[in-house]
């Protein structure tokens, strides 16, 4: 039987001493589209990064392909694309190079790219949309676009698990559909994808699975029900306050709404 | 070129170019990670271990090398541990380096102009060995640079997708860090302790102004440096002045000069960089389009020789003038 594509048991994260996530127990089967919703603050990030050996577990266990994660070494297999705070740098980058460090994975060291990596990047580029961009500056691209840049990066590994924290926040629906066609691509090959979102919108179609993170504990793991997709809908509206998150919301006093009700809390 | 029949000239040229090589290198991936002043940094380090070189009678060139590369390792640690007080923590680390120098050089019983010759360099007196070791050091370090760059890259870009992609980002951390402080004690000779950070950073910033991907960057700040190098010891030796400064002051006039045509670049692609393609938000769909007929009468027609601006916009191209987009519809022209 192929062992889950993640498989975390009991685990308890902290950062900086306070407890951030409890009793997470979570497993992604292969070919599962998931998705991870959650208030601001209620661990949706962290989980994510601690699924990719970003934050360290102090109790529990994380397995990433049915190996421990401290021993895990076949990182090719896995595509990470982190929350945007700009694609840009120091120093300017076009949109081919960033997107070429997805190989990086696939390389070894002082060996130039081969013409597999090449063909794998440009198709990359092209999944999302980018094609004509290819050798523009990432920084001269819009927000919706150094998201997609960001994307294509991790696709250009070919990953069997793909990890995304936040894709669609501050992205225009042209790109989420665009985002959406390049996953959908990734999942009838098979992969996995675990993703990080406030709301799901055009990516709606692709899931199969919810998972609603509360105050750093799982709160709901099951289908997505209707009430998740929704907040494309309902515009004028902060999709933060939708009566889902108030559901859920943080136990931050400083966060609470009038609509929490005992029961909830 | 008589000057080539003197032995010191050939040297002084060797050693420029080999540093003019390496300096701006190492100084791209730290202009990336925005640590412009760690060769800085590494310098006023390493007056400490030329004075220790000076004080137990050993190479200074050795001694500074490897405190320089302590400093330098030291550095990276501050930065990667301490996130808040980490530009406090590297001010100190670099006082208490020049000032711990000059204390040992006076007690080593040397002089001021002893020090000055690492602090501004004096390229004309660097010996055969030196030379060696100049181009040896250097050499390395632009290997490393180059073929390593892939995977510095992407550190430097961004070090938790460069984790999730199996690098060893403390390992590459710390590479560009040793990297940077051999290069500084490299250059020490030719430009000096004090001024060896411009031939890092100064090259790299002229050659972004033109630039808009990261290899090209790297190949012509390589470039740039190599040929201030050159030019500066040419330069200094005809009119007499100190090599390391006109090294400096020759990339800065390249980046005086690059920086207006970096301007007019930017704004040129700024201006002529498409408009999006109106995507209607589902919210707002059903509202009528607007079709609003330019009122004014164009005694031209918009075309490619007319001298406005033209810009695409999703299927077909908008002229701009005055603050309007004009768009051709038929016999007449739209605000767009």
């Amino acid at each position: 039987m192929t062992p889950n594509v993640v498989e975390i048991s009991d685990a308890a994260v902290e950062l900086g001493g306070r407890p951030v996530l409890r009793g997470i127990d979570l497993a992604v089967a292969p070919g599962e589209v998931l998705a991870i919703l959650g208030a601001n603050g209620s661990g949706k990030s962290t989980l994510v990064r601690t699924m990719m050996g970003l934050v360290p577990v102090t109790r529990g266990q994380v397995r990433l392909f049915g190996v421990p994660r401290g021993r895990f070494r076949d990182w090719r297999r896995v595509g990470f694309v982190p929350q945007r705070v700009g694609a840009a740098s120091g120093v300017p980058a076009s949109v081919r190079e960033v997107v070429a460090s997805g190989r990086l994975s696939r390389r070894r060291p002082f060996l130039p790219a081969s013409r597999e990596d090449r063909a794998a990047v440009e198709d990359a580029i092209a999944a999302v949309g980018l094609g004509e961009k290819a050798r523009d500056g990432v920084s001269t691209l819009s927000g919706g676009q150094q998201q997609r840049v960001l994307i294509a990066r991790a696709l250009a590994g070919v990953p069997d698990l793909l990890v995304l924290d936040e894709p669609t926040a501050g992205v225009d629906v042209h790109s989420q559909q665009a985002l959406a066609d390049a996953l959908r691509t990734l999942v009838l090959r098979g992969a996995s994808i675990v993703l990080v979102a406030h709301e799901l919108g055009p990516l709606a179609s692709l899931v199969g699975r919810a998972v609603v993170m509360r105050d750093g504990r799982v709160a709901y793991d099951g289908p997505p029900i209707a009430a998740f997709t929704e907040a494309e809908q309902r515009h004028g509206q902060d999709p933060h306050h939708l009566d889902l998150a108030r559901r859920f919301a943080d136990h931050d006093p400083a966060v609470a709404s009038p609509l929490d009700t005992e029961e909830h809390r | 070129m008589s000057l080539l029949t003197y032995d010191f000239v050939v040297r002084a040229l060797l050693g420029a170019l080999f540093t003019g090589l390496a300096a701006p290198a190492v100084g791209t991936y730290l202009v990336q990670r925005r640590l412009a002043l760690m060769g800085d940094g590494v310098g006023h380090v390493a007056v400490t271990g030329v004075a220790l070189g000076l004080l137990t009678g050993t190479s200074p060139t050795v001694t500074a090398v490897i405190v320089a590369v302590l400093g330098a390792v030291v550095i990276e640690v501050i930065r990667e541990k301490g996130r808040t007080s980490g530009d406090v923590a590297l001010a100190l680390l670099f006082y208490g380096g020049i000032a711990g120098g000059v204390l040992l050089t006076g007690l080593a019983g040397q002089s001021a102009a002893t020090l000055n010759t690492y602090l501004f360099g004096s390229i004309t007196t660097i010996s055969g060995a030196d030379v060696w070791v100049t181009v040896v050091l250097a050499a390395v370090v632009v290997g490393a640079a180059l073929g390593l760059s892939p995977q510095l890259f992407a550190v430097a870009q961004d070090a938790e997708f460069a984790k999730v992609a199996g690098l060893n980002v403390r390992f590459y951390n710390v590479l560009v860090s040793v990297m940077a402080a051999v290069t500084v004690t490299v250059a020490m000779r030719t430009v000096g302790l004090l001024l060896v950070s411009a031939l890092m950073v100064v090259p790299v910033a002229t050659a972004q102004q033109l630039t808009r991907a990261f290899r090209t960057t790297l190949m012509g700040a390589m470039g740039l440096g190599m040929l201030s190098s050159l030019g500066g010891v040419v330069i200094s030796a005809y009119v007499n002045a100190a090599p390391g400064a006109t090294i400096v002051l020759l990339a800065l006039a390249c980046f005086a000069a690059a920086y207006p045509v970096g301007v007019l670049l930017r704004r040129r692609q700024r201006l002529t960089s498409p408009f999006a393609p109106a995507t209607d938000d589902p919210a707002l769909a059903g509202l009528p389009d607007p079709h609003t007929v330019t009122p004014e009468q164009h005694v031209h027609e918009h075309g490619s020789d007319c001298g406005h601006p033209a810009v695409p916009h999703g299927d077909h191209v908008d002229y701009v003038h005055d603050g309007h987009r004009h768009a051709a519809h038929g016999s007449h022209y739209d605000e767009h």
